[in-house]
């Protein structure tokens, strides 16, 4: 593939990602951030959201499991993994823990049961998007460098 | 050289004689952060880093305590020879929460000078009253943008005693302001959606501080 072929696809990909709605504007104040002293910066916040969210994830879903449910734990695992999510600008991610708050407020344990397992898949959909999408970025940088 | 250092540190007063307001020894300003979120401290080290701020970040209140030689330690000195310009807090932290952190600051008479900004995830009235009136310069609603970043150096950077005069006529006036409104909403930290979704009515009292534009 060639240079400018290669970048015309990482326009692409990165368009879709905003309109189809996983991303939303906070990843663009991230780009933002990013310089020649530090070009992989999003790469890189991305890639400690996952590994720290990972444990996150643990500990909700230890807080589903363990009876009497303890909602206010509940919530404040959540508000935790939300805070991270919405710092990188995951959208769907976020939209997913926003109706997960309400079914803890409502003390409905079947709907956050049922609301976890689609941001698991949303979590997952994303990273996957992400890690291709930097991969093309890398790879059109590196054609341009060549 | 150790031993006279240790010496030197325990004949030190509390107040240790730096001028919080100004940048006098350098242009840099030196901003302490404290965020258990490990992604948000990383965010916001690099939103001030680009900003020209020197950056401290750690994890809770009690390391931000150790960090300024408040932790208990009657006669200790922080472990930095920085000195803080600003303090930059996360609300919801597990143990400290940043209300619990701004709350010490103020009460110290070595730090009270510091401006501390709290940031929180939830655009909660009361939460943001509360934090308002224990002193808090500004509460921003996360994710902080480079916007933000901006407009708080700014201020600082203008910060002598003609502007804090100002500056503390400004607070008052929209404490009251604040006083006033939340006596027409429920004494509760929850709020309803219809407020939260709402522009934060404090944002309208403060055009130049919290003008997000």
């Amino acid at each position: 593939m060639d240079r400018r072929h290669l970048r015309q696809q990482v326009t692409y990909v990165r368009k879709s990602l905003f309109d189809q709605g996983y991303l939303d504007d906070q990843f663009m104040q991230l780009e933002d951030l990013q310089d020649d002293a530090n070009p992989n910066f999003v790469e890189e916040i991305v890639a400690s959201f996952y590994s720290d969210s990972a444990r996150l994830i643990q500990n909700i879903e230890q807080a589903l499991v363990s009876r009497p449910v303890d909602f206010g734990k509940l919530d404040d695992c959540m508000h935790q993994f939300k805070g991270s999510s919405s710092s990188i600008g995951a959208k769907k991610v976020n939209m997913e823990c926003s109706q997960f708050r309400e079914y803890c407020c409502a003390g409905n344990i079947e709907g956050c049961i049922r609301t976890f397992q689609q941001i698991k898949q949303e979590h997952a959909t994303l990273r996957k998007k992400l890690e291709n999408f930097f991969q093309l970025a890398r790879q059109a940088g590196q054609a341009e460098t060549a | 050289m150790e031993i006279a250092g240790e010496i030197l540190r325990r004949s030190l007063p509390e107040e240790v004689g730096v001028s919080y307001g100004s940048s006098s020894d350098s242009e840099e300003l030196h901003v302490l952060a404290v965020d258990d979120s490990y992604v948000d401290r990383k965010v916001i080290e690099r939103l001030l880093r680009i900003s020209s701020c020197k950056v401290t970040a750690v994890e809770s209140g009690t390391r931000a305590l150790q960090f300024l030689g408040l932790d208990g330690e009657k006669n200790s000195v922080g472990f930095s020879d920085l000195k803080v310009n600003l303090i930059m807090t996360d609300y919801s932290m597990p143990g400290m929460t940043g209300y619990e952190l701004l709350k010490k600051i103020k009460e110290s008479s070595a730090f009270r000078e510091i401006p501390v900004v709290i940031m929180s995830s939830e655009n909660i009235l009361a939460r943001i009253d509360r934090c308002l009136e224990e002193g808090a310069e500004e509460f921003i609603v996360k994710p902080v943008k480079l916007s933000d970043v901006k407009r708080l150096k700014d201020f600082i950077m203008k910060g002598d005693g003609e502007e804090k005069g100002r500056r503390t006529i400004l607070k008052r006036k929209m404490q009251d302001d604040i006083f006033s409104l939340s006596s027409q909403f429920p004494a509760s930290d929850s709020v309803s959606s219809e407020l939260e979704s709402s522009t934060p009515l404090y944002l309208s009292k403060r055009p130049k501080l919290l003008n997000r534009g």
